[in-house]
């Protein structure tokens, strides 16, 4: 299983930042032309990001880019430029309904036949940032075949919403859980919005361990010292890991015997758990836990 | 000049004009284990009637009183680092009192004395053997301003040389934080303080004259701790000042944020934690910052988490280093260059704190140098090669900008000798098929540890072993090399005139393990 | 109709591993190479820039380029960046 569980967020007009993503062990790359680029630098961070996935090798590492959105002079230009170059997803900001998907899917659609594009369309993360969004956010998950993910964007959500973005984050409860069970109910990923104390990676594992107790697949991480501090927050306790490993093979051993019912540790256990189970061993193959195994 | 080829194919003069005859390099440790016996020269020096001060009444007397002439031999200690202003003030002196042609020895070349090349070029100096050069000094030599070949030694050959009457120094000034009328010099206090005067120590037993200079004549006797003891000191001249305290005693090396030299960092202590070398009594030498300096700080935390003692850090001592005594995690320091005002109240404070000369450090040929029996080793690189060859002196761009220091010391000493460098530095890769001058030659290094991947040297299939079974990302340099050089591309080789040696590299044995050319325009 | 014209740009910058490309139109083609790669990629530049001038149609250009340590890409990307910038109306 390829992990998805940290995404770092790197400048599109940082050169310097980009060449050395590859190393910092995040299971996924986002390289952004919107917040992090200054109007006027739009233009040179468009052609440095398509520099760098035209001709540098990121090997298996993902590499996602945020466009900017719509409502900028710059949304065409980004899709035209990047879109052809295949990028593992367009990160599509402020999404406050589904015509904001499907306008970027058409534009997407246009611009891959264009450029005789086969092989499986670019696929959308729809951005999340604003209450309508959040309230939308199953519809945008549905909204096209092309999204394969729904992201908070929690910095301007809160701000949207008047309110602060606080150390505990109970502000932004029911907008994850909105997130994670829309993305859930859509069969697709969520990924959770940032920390941006990169002073206090205390706070940071508390709020990831938080995520990912609510189902988020993935975190932002701003600055790369995050990324080992999320991957900790993911990595699954060892005990339900063996837990796993015993319904997973109490499930193969009641198929080989062609009975319906599987049973651990004197309880019974449904398929929706044995999936469960299948998904964690899954992870803990990522740190290596003994037995565990990459599927 | 002759040319001959060294066990590793480089080529080097059979001697140097007005020098000597050189041997080429045979092996890390071929000339210590041949087992010849090793000289060692005292200088024939006159006896300093009794006295109650040494003190001159000026730089100029003391000088018209040492004897020096044209062509002689100078020394000085490079502890003040860039903060020093005793060698210009001394060179300057000597200009003016119309010296010519003389060889400037001392143990490195401060970056901050770009002043040198002019004392070269007005000809006061004509020859310098030195560790390292650096700037217009560096520039100047590169560009084959020099008539005389440059000599390069590392710290502990430099020892070596002056032991065995290879360099004479005929007048050693030594700049002296704190200093009695007699001499009695040390470094660990004044407001010139610097911590070890290590290298200071060396010159004083070996030179035939020697100037204590100082800006803070302390009430006689000094102490408690003595240096460089009267006995070896011929004259005592007082200054104002012997330079600037802020960038003498710099603040104290901090660990760096950058993420880069984090992850190697990173990756460094990864191997170390997997060789199981981190064991109670094991000792341990890094940088003055960066990555290598960083290594120390995962160290520190793996040392206290598992309740481990070191048994002692060498160098180049850093605060974070004399922190980590102060807080048990060593028995003991040793001392031969104090890094910054951190280290100074640490040397004051702490009896296992001590300081040493550089014989004792890294003279391969006495009885016994700490580095030889040192456990650990991080070193820094501007490049290497694929045969774990480092250069530590010539830049991308062919020109002098490095020090020999002690690396190929502590490399052939320590038990894990670690390089640790970027995969690429200013869009330039790191790792090339042969480093353009060799300084610490590829057996005595046991891995270069990159931000890519960690490159064990074949010679340690246990290291290699030890390693996999921790699952390190382990890279085949040859493969890594490659791998970088896909999107960095790779750079056109430099132009140098191979006709014109500027400067040749002397191993810590006293043979030749390389030569540095003049850099074509 | 929309009238063109080329004029002075810059993009880029003089942070470690990028450069900064200067381009104004001239009577014919001369590169400025600068920088701390100036000797080690110098004919690898050279024909950068001049492959790019082609394919993007520009023949008298002068371009200077501050190079602070950047990759073959970075430049090629800065010099594009530039060279439509260049380009404005009247």
């Amino acid at each position: 299983m390829r992990g998805m569980r940290s995404m770092l967020y790197i400048p599109g007009n940082a050169p310097g930042m980009i060449q050395n993503a590859a190393v910092f062990g995040a299971d996924m790359v986002m390289i952004d032309l919107e917040d992090a680029v200054a109007l006027s630098e739009k233009d040179a961070a468009r052609d440095i990001t398509a520099g760098f996935l035209r001709h540098y090798d990121f090997g298996d590492l993902p590499v996602v880019v945020r466009i900017n959105g719509a409502d900028t002079p710059f949304f065409e230009e980004d899709l035209e430029a990047i879109v052809p170059l295949k990028p593992f997803a367009i990160r599509l900001p402020k999404c406050q309904d589904p015509s904001d998907v499907l306008l970027a899917d058409s534009r997407m659609t246009e611009i891959e036949k264009r450029h005789g594009m086969s092989g499986g369309l670019v696929p959308i993360h729809a951005m999340l940032e604003s209450a309508r969004g959040i309230e939308n956010a199953y519809a945008i998950a549905t909204a096209s075949s092309r999204v394969t993910a729904l992201t908070l964007g929690g910095q301007d959500l809160t701000a949207d919403m008047g309110i602060q973005k606080t150390r505990d984050g109970w502000e932004l409860f029911y907008a994850r859980s909105r997130v994670v069970m829309a993305a859930k109910a859509a069969g697709i990923a969520a990924f959770d919005t940032v920390w941006t104390d990169f002073n206090d990676p205390e706070g940071l594992f508390r709020e990831a361990r938080q995520i990912v107790e609510l189902g988020f697949t993935g975190k932002a991480a701003i600055h790369p010292s995050q990324v080992d501090v999320i991957h900790r927050a993911f990595r699954p306790d060892e005990k339900e890991v063996r837990k796993a490993e015993r319904i997973v093979a109490a499930a193969a051993e009641a198929e080989r015997q062609g009975r319906g019912v599987v049973a651990v540790d004197g309880k019974m256990v449904d398929a929706p758990i044995i999936v469960r189970a299948r998904h964690l061993i899954s992870l803990a193959g990522l740190y290596g836990m003994e037995g565990g195994e990459a599927q | 000049m002759n040319f001959v080829k060294n066990a590793l194919g480089r080529l080097v003069p059979v001697g140097v004009d007005g020098v000597g005859a050189f041997s080429p390099y045979e092996g890390a440790f071929a000339r210590v284990l041949k087992g010849a016996p090793w000289p060692a020269a005292y200088p024939v020096r006159k006896p300093e009637p009794p006295s109650r001060s040494k003190v001159a009444p000026s730089l100029k007397t003391a000088i018209e009183r040492s004897g020096l002439e044209n062509g002689m031999t100078i020394s000085f200690h490079h502890h003040l680092r860039n903060g020093d202003k005793v060698i210009p003030l001394v060179l300057e002196t000597l200009l003016q009192m119309g010296f010519r042609d003389l060889t400037f020895a001392p143990s490195s070349i401060p970056d901050s004395h770009d002043c040198v090349a002019d004392y070269v070029r007005k000809g006061l100096i004509r020859r310098i053997w030195t560790s390292g050069a650096r700037g217009e000094v560096g520039r100047m030599i590169s560009r084959g301003e020099m008539e005389e070949t440059v000599i390069i030694r590392s710290h502990g050959g430099r020892a070596r040389a002056i032991e065995e009457g290879s360099i004479v120094i005929d007048v050693a000034f030594l700049a002296a934080p704190a200093c009695d009328a007699l001499g009695n010099s040390a470094g660990c206090s004044g407001k010139s303080a610097c911590g070890s005067l290590g290298y200071a120590i060396t010159d004083a037993r070996f030179a035939r004259h020697v100037i204590a200079v100082t800006d803070n004549l302390v009430e006689y006797p000094l102490h408690p701790h003595i240096s460089v003891p009267q006995h070896l000191v011929n004259q005592v001249v007082v200054v104002d000042s012997l330079g600037d305290p802020a960038k003498i005693a710099s603040g104290a090396a901090r660990i760096t944020r950058n993420p880069l030299d984090l992850k190697v960092a990173e990756n460094a202590y990864r191997l170390l934690a997997a060789s199981g070398i981190l064991a109670p009594g094991c000792s341990f030498q890094v940088g003055a910052g960066g990555a290598s300096l960083a290594v120390a700080a995962f160290v520190r935390d793996h040392l206290k988490e598992k309740g481990i003692q070191g048994g002692f850090g060498l160098g180049g001592i850093s605060g974070y280093m004399a922190q980590m005594l102060e807080e048990g995690l060593f028995r003991a320091l040793f001392d031969v260059q104090s890094f910054d005002s951190a280290v100074t109240g640490s040397m004051v404070k702490n009896r296992a704190h001590m300081e040493i000369d550089p014989s004792w450090y890294a003279n391969p040929m006495n009885q016994g140098c700490l580095v030889h029996n040192l456990d650990v080793v991080i070193l820094a690189a501007l490049e290497v090669d694929t045969d774990f060859n480092v250069n530590v002196m010539t830049g991308n761009d062919g020109v002098l900008r490095g020090a020999s220091g002690g690396h190929s010391d502590t490399a052939a000493g320590a038990k894990m000798a670690i390089v640790v460098a970027p995969s690429f530095r200013g869009g330039v890769p790191t790792i090339k098929d042969r480093v353009q001058t060799l300084v610490t030659p590829g057996e005595t290094v046991d891995a270069i540890v990159t931000e890519r991947g960690i490159c064990i040297n074949p010679n340690r299939a246990d290291l290699w072993e030890a390693a996999k079974k921790a699952n390190l990302p382990l890279k085949e340099i040859t493969d890594l090399k490659k791998e970088v050089e896909r999107f960095t591309g790779v750079p056109e080789p430099v132009e140098m005139d191979m006709d014109r040696v500027v400067a040749v590299v002397e191993y810590r044995d006293g043979t030749l393990i390389d030569s540095i050319y003049r850099v074509k325009e | 109709m929309v009238e063109l014209v080329v004029r002075m740009a810059q993009a880029g910058t003089l942070e470690s591993a990028d450069c900064l490309v200067t381009v104004v139109p001239a009577e014919e083609f001369r590169l400025d190479y600068r920088g701390v790669n100036r000797k080690l990629f110098g004919e690898r530049t050279r024909k950068l820039v001049m492959e790019t001038l082609e394919r993007t149609g520009f023949s008298g250009m002068q371009v200077t380029i501050q190079d602070q340590g950047a990759l073959e890409l970075v430049i090629r990307a800065r010099l594009e960046t530039a060279l439509r910038r260049a380009v404005g109306e009247v």
